[in-house]
């Protein structure tokens, strides 16, 4: 497993939280992937060390735990950045040039996908259908979902979650 | 009075009792005089701005100091004009109208217009709920009267956080009739009504339960397949999300017949909404005795946990998700023994899609013979289809079986949007296949579909103009069975990896001769080589798309031409100088790698060194001049030096 992080204190404070939750769940080979679950909603990812507090709990090996982590698109061993942007490549999205729109946010951030960009704002993914193809093309940033997209409006995007990123800096500087 | 009467009557003054009461809450909310504003809050209206909407409705009404009440439902499947809002002023005389496109604005418009002023604002009514003398109904619409709604039927109507709203719709009512019969009896009738799996191969759903009543053991599971993996398919997640008790009621009713006391949603965790709804609707039945023990005093014991799938298309396949819920890497197994026979944990375990469940309640309600009387011989009942891509009103549709693609495509979904030609519809999916025009007549059921090359699949339909490129659509699908292959047989491991290396390289123009009879050879080595439906049907695109666009995989690999102009190495964007206005500027300025510029005499010319291919010139420039071309092969496009850049 490559690994090109190291764990913030943020990290290991959930570390702590999800050690508490994983002791209090039940023991058997089924519950495995709903800690797995459990440890990428505390910690947006899986680091070893999360993979290894499921594994103890379960009494598996780590490698068989990173085994079935690693077959599922879920979960991820990479932070993610805080705006999280995934583009849709469903059928329709592909389409309607759902590529060029992932190609337009890779250039944007200079990063491809799957990475995550060096301040942890942004990191890109591409996902299978979030299932609003009629809006194709379709893409998210954080929670947020973007319909109709256009190369002309990843640059928008991009800019306003920065805009508003100094925005709020600024208000916290004046309080 | 026998027992058995005695059990039934018992059964039937539970449910009235729960009925009864949920009528009395429905009435009140429907007879009040208040104007009703019905917003539809599943995951595609949310995503078009629904929630906004919401709180614009809501704002204004505060506002004004107007009262009304606001009423959240789910999906109507009219997904090109969500956000849909539906408005029942009763003071102002006008039916329940339905208004598409409500962003915050006409929100905020229509609540001083209509609700407070009486004026329904003709211009942006798609038309009225039901046939009136003032106001065209949606029903002289044939996106609206050609559908046919058994398992959507509610979805749109009832809010899916409100189980009273499904009670009082006369839901759970089927599951009463059920509990007072015998299981064998239900059986029969769901074998009598001809239904099959809608899941995508079409299994008859009778069969499947009979052989797990059969089965030995007592501990059952029944498990609902919500682990809608295909991409461009969404009509589960919209069914979960609108009217979840319909299918929590279907699957009650299957595991009473089957025998089964445990009950298993496998959902997709990228459905957050779906999940979230899905766990208020189980512990609204569990509060009502409509789920646990002993449900509605029949002394039948039945309760549904959820699993969130962690996203990996094989799981659709029964046994690949059985190994995901034991907590294992989801690889098919070898069948038989199926899993109705051993399943999870090696119980009889039956496996049905969502919409297989739903449409159960309405035949336990209304016979097999109603059932029969909708759709084919072979396929009755109705089937549901996303259709996307390039059609002017995508969204959701549900037809009787045996419509034609004609049909669904031209007259349901307005056929072709910007004038442009039909070119092919892709049906089923990554397993599915690409029709030509020639097969617009095709009947749309399990075995025409399965005739013709393509298969029902999960419904997915992905229409397509003539811009788009046969291959690389075949490159699309490829690259997603590619990616979920999951390794087990040597064939689809191997065998897809390199259909998608040989289809890469013809749309960068870099086809060698035999490329073709190569992938030919592969796809039906791929199918035979395979274990379960993930390889036996990937090659499904290549071979359909070789049978009928033979030309284009041609075109690719001896002219290094794209007939769709559509594979972005074989293209390139000029403009066209005598259509140019000049004065306009909007091409450069549209361009994200500022590739388009201006010569001293006003020029406009493309850096094809620097030129992306994403297209947006040609949406920016003015429709009256129209000037930006794109032509393939690339060499064709004229060069324009660009002139070097000015010195500051």
């Amino acid at each position: 497993m490559t690994t090109t992080h190291t764990l913030t204190d943020e990290d290991r404070a959930n570390l702590e939280s999800l050690q508490a939750q994983i002791e209090s769940s039940p023991i058997g080979r089924g519950q495995l992937i709903p800690l797995l679950q459990k440890a990428q909603k505390t910690l947006g990812y899986l680091p070893e060390e999360a993979l290894a507090l499921v594994a103890d709990h379960l009494e598996i090996t780590r490698s068989e735990v990173y085994g079935v982590a690693s077959f599922y698109n879920q979960f991820r061993f990479n932070p993610p950045g805080r705006n999280p942007i995934k583009v849709c490549m469903g059928t329709a999205c592909h389409v309607r040039g759902g590529e060029i729109i992932l190609e337009n946010f890779e250039r944007k951030l200079e990063i491809k996908e799957g990475e995550t960009t060096e301040d942890r704002e942004f990191s890109i993914e591409r996902v299978a259908c979030v299932g609003c193809c009629a809006l194709a093309p379709v893409a998210l940033v954080s929670e947020t979902l973007h319909g109709h997209m256009a190369p002309s409006k990843v640059e928008g995007l991009v800019l306003r979650v920065r805009v508003e990123k100094e925005k709020a800096e600024r208000e916290a500087a004046k309080q | 009075m026998t027992a058995a009467n005695e059990s039934i009557e018992k059964i039937q003054a539970a449910y009235q009792a729960l009925a009864e009461e949920a009528r009395l809450q429905k009435e009140q909310f429907d007879q009040s005089p208040l104007p009703k504003i019905h917003i539809g809050m599943a995951t595609c209206g949310i995503a078009s701005g629904a929630l906004e909407t919401k709180s614009a409705f809501e704002e204004a009404l505060k506002e004004r100091d107007v009262e009304a009440q606001v009423h959240t439902v789910g999906c109507v499947g009219h997904c090109y004009a969500e956000p849909v809002v539906v408005i029942d002023h009763p003071d102002s005389g006008f039916p329940p109208i339905l208004y598409p496109e409500v962003t915050p604005g006409k929100a905020k418009m229509l609540t001083k217009l209509f609700l407070q002023e009486y004026d329904p604002r003709f211009e942006h009514i798609m038309g009225a709920i039901v046939e009136n003398e003032m106001i065209p109904s949606v029903h002289e619409f044939s996106r609206f009267n050609r559908e046919k709604r058994v398992i959507m039927e509610r979805c749109g109507r009832i809010d899916p956080e409100q189980i009273h709203e499904y009670l009082a719709d006369g839901g759970y009512g089927a599951l009463a009739q059920a509990l007072g019969e015998a299981p064998d009896a239900i059986i029969d009738r769901i074998e009598a009504s001809g239904l099959r799996g809608r899941g995508g191969a079409g299994f008859p759903t009778g069969v499947k339960w009979k052989i797990a009543r059969a089965a030995a053991g007592s501990e059952k599971t029944i498990i609902c397949n919500a682990d809608e993996g295909d991409p461009g398919a969404y009509m589960d997640r919209t069914l979960l999300e609108s009217n979840p008790h319909q299918v929590i009621e279907g699957m009650t009713i299957a595991a009473f017949s089957g025998g089964a006391k445990k009950g298993l949603f496998y959902v997709r965790a990228e459905y957050p909404l779906a999940v979230r709804i899905l766990e208020s609707a189980i512990g609204q039945a569990r509060a009502k005795g409509l789920l646990g023990n002993d449900i509605l005093g029949s002394g039948f014991d039945f309760d549904i946990d959820l699993f969130q799938g962690s996203g990996a298309f094989v799981c659709g396949e029964e046994t690949a998700l059985i190994r995901s819920v034991e907590g294992y890497r989801g690889m098919p197994r070898h069948r038989p023994p199926y899993p109705v026979e051993r399943g999870l944990d090696n119980r009889p375990t039956v496996i049905n899609n969502v919409k297989t469940l739903a449409t159960v309640p309405p035949i336990i309600e209304k016979g097999a013979d109603w059932f029969r009387s909708i759709g084919t011989v072979d396929s009755p009942g109705t089937a549901v289809f996303s259709v996307v891509g390039n059609v002017t009103h995508p969204g959701l549709v549900e037809i009787p079986m045996g419509v034609t693609l004609r049909e669904l495509i031209f007259d349901i979904c307005g056929g072709i949007p910007n004038k442009k030609q039909f070119k092919a519809v892709q049906i089923g999916g990554p397993s599915g296949g690409c029709l030509s025009a020639d097969f617009l007549d095709t009947p749309v059921d399990f075995d025409a579909l399965t005739r013709a090359g393509a298969m029902m699949g999960s419904g997915g339909m992905v229409v397509m103009d003539e811009d788009a490129c046969m291959v690389d659509g075949s490159r699309y699908f490829l690259d997603f069975t590619q990616k979920e292959s999951c390794g087990k047989c040597t064939f689809c491991r191997i065998g897809t990896r390199h259909l998608l290396d040989i289809l890469r390289r013809l749309t960068r123009g870099e086809g060698r001769e035999g490329d073709v009879e190569q992938l030919e050879n592969l796809s039906r080595a791929v199918k035979r080589g395979s274990l379960c439906g993930l390889g036996k049907t990937a090659p499904n695109p290549v071979l359909t798309s070789l049978a009928y666009f033979r030309d284009e995989y041609e075109a690719h690999i001896e002219e290094c031409r794209c007939p769709g102009c559509s594979c972005r190495a074989l293209t390139a964007f000029y403009i066209d100088l005598d259509k140019c206005a000049r004065g306009c500027d909007a091409c450069v300025g549209c361009c994200p790698v500022d590739a388009v510029f201006t010569t001293s005499n006003r020029k406009k010319g493309i850096d094809q060194a620097l030129c992306v291919k994403c297209g947006e010139c040609m949406v920016a420039c003015p429709p009256d001049y129209n000037a930006v071309i794109k032509v393939s092969p690339a060499h064709l496009a004229p060069t324009i030096e660009r002139p070097p850049e000015k010195k500051r």
